[in-house]
Order: structure tokens, then sequence, then C-alpha cells
């Protein structure tokens, strides 16, 4: 790695390499650490925004676990982790999976339209979706047409389905994402190794656990950050789509720490509900790689 | 042979049976989006024929002239000082020898997976405090800083694949750090920074919560917050005016994507393992 280095400093050190870092510091210093240091600090606070603040110590997290709203909440997160992640990617290792030696023609095509969620704002998604799911929207059209009215609701306006199906939308997202992530990743595993497979005499199946999901450890470690990730942190998609609601029913983390900064103006529990957030996703990364770590 | 042509046929139907579910929503919408003004289409019938007027009347009811301009705006200067301030320190981590690299690394590290959902308050009331609200700084200068990791992460990795030997030579002759830099390194780099443009590009266009805690003025709205805007008024509650706004603010990423789909993909794709 040193070998790589144009500059190895003489006797002492060499201050101006500094001058290279310092405008991207500045900025992320300015615009990224000194807010999460600020957040932290305020996570101990009860304040309105306007007037002193007061130290709390730990009351606002006691209170924000205490919270049966904010539970539910954060269980609301991991429901969505099943669709925006655990789907996705099985999804995408099927399809991999059937795809080890196939070559096929268009793929550059297949490609472009399968990547296509991932390059819209959420906000232009959320709009689609909710058009497809409206009352008079082509999912009802299309339930009423094959006689299954009884079945056709709204379906973001209902309590036991706005849930599931906004977490739908994420699947809708994100399984382009995995299998072109796996695809891409399938073709890089030497033939040999499946040939050496063959000889040995395994299966499909066999062949898909010992030979395509050991080799696709990277790819589903990335595909898992990033949807993970994701899932717990998805602003836009639920603002746009039910706002939190009904009820409480699809509220998030992420949307509870808006209302009540801008909202309730309680800002230094929706500073402490902020970093439980941000414990919580540094959390989950560091499991995913501590998880899926080379042994060797 | 007609075990692979079998092959083939089930394969071919996995991604038709993809692209069209992926598909499905963007022509309803764009369906819905031309359909007659005031007819209302079930959303599972092709409409009778091609209107306009729904685009025409969100462009100028939704404010979408200064939408999209405001978000040139930011998008230019995100994108342009988020390139100049990384390639500078992205240059140094990999190729310079720096004391202390490895905090350094990590601190932005710790940038990279941060939710910036759990720090927008604190970025509002230091706004706010500088009377910065309601302006494009509000916008482009925190988004820097969030795009400022992931840019040097992916500069340094394409740095790190330029051969030593190049520099080393021009060292040789007595070129100066700053002109290894911007005459032998950068123009190796001009791939990966056009990529890195169309990812920043795409980032800040779609960006919406720091707009919407930012801004309040209604001439100061990212196309994205104006289509919210929008989208959330009853005034309009017409879906299909709503998606002739919606397919306006996807319109600039789209056409860009159109030309540029495998920069979007390898960037993000390895973009991602690269990390």
């Amino acid at each position: 790695m040193s070998t790589n280095k144009i500059y190895r400093p003489q006797t002492n050190i060499d201050y101006s390499s500094y001058l290279y870092i310092l405008p991207a510091f500045i900025f992320y210093l300015i615009f990224v650490f000194f807010p999460l240091a600020d957040t932290f600090y305020n996570s101990f606070t009860e304040w309105n925004g306007i007037s002193e603040k007061k130290w709390v110590g730990l009351e606002q997290y006691t209170k924000n676990l205490a919270n049966k709203k904010i539970t539910s909440s954060i269980k609301h997160s991991f429901i969505l982790i099943i669709f925006y992640s655990f789907l996705p990617i099985m999804l995408g290792l099927l399809i991999a999976g059937l795809m080890i030696r196939v070559k096929v023609r268009g793929m550059a095509t297949y490609r472009a339209i399968l990547f296509l969620p991932q390059i819209l704002s959420m906000i232009v998604v959320g709009i689609a979706w909710r058009w497809i799911y409206a009352p008079k929207g082509p999912l009802n059209s299309g339930l009423d047409f094959f006689g299954l009215e009884e079945v056709s609701r709204a379906w973001l306006g209902s309590f036991d389905y706005s849930l599931p199906f906004v977490g739908l939308i994420g699947t809708w997202v994100m399984f382009g994402f995995t299998m072109i992530l796996f695809i891409a990743g399938v073709q890089k595993i030497p033939s040999e190794l499946y040939d050496a497979a063959k000889v040995d005499g395994a299966g499909a199946i066999s062949e898909f656990f010992n030979v395509t999901l050991p080799n696709l450890k990277g790819e589903i470690v990335v595909a898992l950050v990033f949807t993970v990730t994701l899932a717990l942190r998805n602003f836009d998609l639920i603002y746009i789509t039910t706002g939190g609601g009904p009820g409480t029913s699809t509220m998030i983390p992420s949307m509870f720490i808006y209302k009540k900064a801008f909202q309730m103006n309680q800002v230094g529990s929706a500073s402490s509900l902020g970093i439980m957030l941000t414990f919580l996703i540094f959390t989950l990364v560091s499991l995913i790689l501590i998880i899926f770590r080379d042994k060797k | 042979m007609n075990y692979k042509n079998r092959e083939k046929i089930i394969a071919h139907s996995i991604f038709l049976l993809g692209s069209i579910i992926v598909l499905y929503p963007f022509f309803s919408i764009l369906f819905l989006a031309l359909s007659e003004p005031g007819k209302r289409i079930s959303g599972f019938t092709v409409p009778s024929g091609i209107y306009f007027d729904n685009f025409i009347k969100a462009w100028t009811d939704g404010g979408f002239s200064n939408g999209l301009f405001n978000s040139f705006v930011v998008v230019i200067g995100v994108v342009s000082i988020t390139i100049f301030c990384s390639t500078l320190a992205a240059y140094a981590f990999e190729k310079l020898d720096i004391f202390g690299i490895t905090p350094l690394f990590a601190l932005l590290l710790i940038g990279l997976v941060l939710p910036y959902e759990s720090i927008v308050i604190s970025l509002y009331y230091t706004m706010k405090a500088y009377n910065l609200t309601n302006t494009y700084w509000a916008l482009i200068l925190p988004q820097i800083g969030l795009s400022i990791p992931f840019s040097i992460f992916w500069l340094r990795a394409s740095f790190k694949s330029i051969p030593i030997s190049l520099s080393e030579a021009a060292m040789i002759e007595g070129a100066g750090r700053l002109t290894i830099l911007t005459k032998i390194l950068i123009p190796q780099m001009i791939p990966a920074i056009l990529t890195l443009t169309v990812l920043l590009f795409m980032w800040t266009w779609n960006e919406f919560l720091l707009a919407l805690i930012m801004i309040q003025d209604a001439d100061m709205r990212t196309a994205p917050l104006a289509l919210s805007y929008f989208a959330g008024n009853k005034r309009y509650g017409d879906p299909a005016i709503t998606a002739a706004a919606a397919i306006w603010v996807a319109l600039p990423v789209l056409i860009m994507y159109i030309f540029l789909q495998r920069r979007f993909i390898s960037g993000m794709v390895t973009g991602a393992v690269k990390e």
C-alpha cells in the first residue's frame, strides 16, 4: 500500500499535505460531524427550539423507550426490513442462482429497466404508487375486473394493509438492484468451481449452496447494508404515501423525528430519537459486517 | 442444445416479467397524465387519445419552472464544490503520506452510514441562527458535507488503480504535487469523475428532507418539494395533473439516465462493492 505513495515524509511530517484534505474536512466537520455532536448534546435536554435548553440527563431516552407509539414505530421499521431487504435479496439470489451460465441477449436493456427505480426521487415513486393503490386506481380496477370487488379497498388508508403495502413499494424499488448486483457477482465466479462441483456429483441445489452462495458473500453484505439502512431511514416514501397514518400504523422513527422537531416543538425528544436511530443503524451495520466477516 | 434453449427461455421470461413489474407504475402514471382532462380513467384502460393539457396545467399551477430552476442551481453548486474538495482529499489520502490517516478515515466512515434524518434538526437551527434558511446555501452546504464521504471513497479507489510509475516519472522531471495531480492524474480520472458527477447529480436532485425543512418560501422550493406540496394540496386533487407533475420532476434525471445508464449502474453497483 505505502509503496503507492508519491511522497514519503523525509525527516518530519509534511504539514502541507493537510491542505489537500482541509476543504473537504471543513465541509464534513461543519455540516455532518458538528450537527451529530450537537444532536447528541440536545438529546440530553428539554428544548422547544426557542427558550433556554434545560439539561434533563437521560430523561428523553427513558421517555421515548416507554412511549408505546415510538417502540411500535421501531417495530414497523423491522417489518419494513423484511420488505426492503429480505424479500429483494431472496429474490435476487434465486434468480442469480438460475442464471449461472445463461448468456441472455439484450441483458443491457433488461439491466437498464430493472435499475430504473433506483434513480428516481422517492417522491415520484410514492406518487406513482399512491395512484396504483388509490380507491379507483389500477389495483382495485384489476381486482374488480376479476370479480374480486370485495377485496378492493383504499389500501394505504387501511390500518391492516398500509404497512405491508408501503413495504411492497420498497420491494419494488430494491429487487432490480439486488438482481443486477448478484447476477454481476455470479458472472465473476470462475466456472472451474462449478465444473468441480459437477464432477463431485453436486445437483443444482447443492451447487447453489456450496458454490454460488459462498462466492456472493461480498455482494450479499453490500445488499444487506444498503437495503437495511434504507428501510430504517425511509423518510421520503412514508411522508408522501401515508405520512405515518392511518393513525400511527405506518409511523417510523424518522417520521417521528420530523413531527416531534417541526410540528410538536419537542427538539430534545426528537434529538434523542435521532441518536437512537443512529445507534440502531450503526449496530445493525456492524452486526452485518461481523457476521459476514471473512474468517481467513 | 435443447437444455440450453429451455434455460434461455426461462431466463428471458424472468427478465421480461421483472421488466413489466418495474415499468407498470411508470406507464400507469404516464397514461394517467396523458389522459383527457377531467375524464376519469380507471387505470386498467389504455387512454383514447393523447392530451398534453395535464402537463401544461401542472407546469403553470405547480410553479415547476421555479422548482426545476432552483434544483439546477443546487445541483450545480453541490456537484462542483463536492468534486473539487473530494478530488483534492482523495489524492492526499491515496498518494501522499499523511500522519494520522487512519482516524481521519474512520471519521469519514461515520458519515457514510449516518442517517442524516437524525441530524437535520441541528442543521436547521444552525442555518436559522445565521439567517440562511430559505436560501440556496441551506440546501447546498449540508448536501456537500453529506456527499463528501462517499465521493472521497469513490475517488480514492480510482486513484489507487492508476500505476505509480506515471507520477514517478513526472516527479523525477521535477513536477510538483499539484502539477502531478492536475496534469497527470486527473486526465486519467475523467471517467471516474464523470460517473461520480452523474451520481451526485441524481442524489442531489432527488434530495427531499433538507428542502422540506429549510425552505418555507414557495419561490425557493426545489422540484421534489414543489411536487410534494402539489400532490398534497387538496385544491389540485386531480390525480392526472399530479401524475403529470411527477413526470416533470423525474424528467431531467430520466433523460440523463437514458444517455448515461451504464454510468449510473456501474457507479452504484461497483461503488457499493468497493466500499
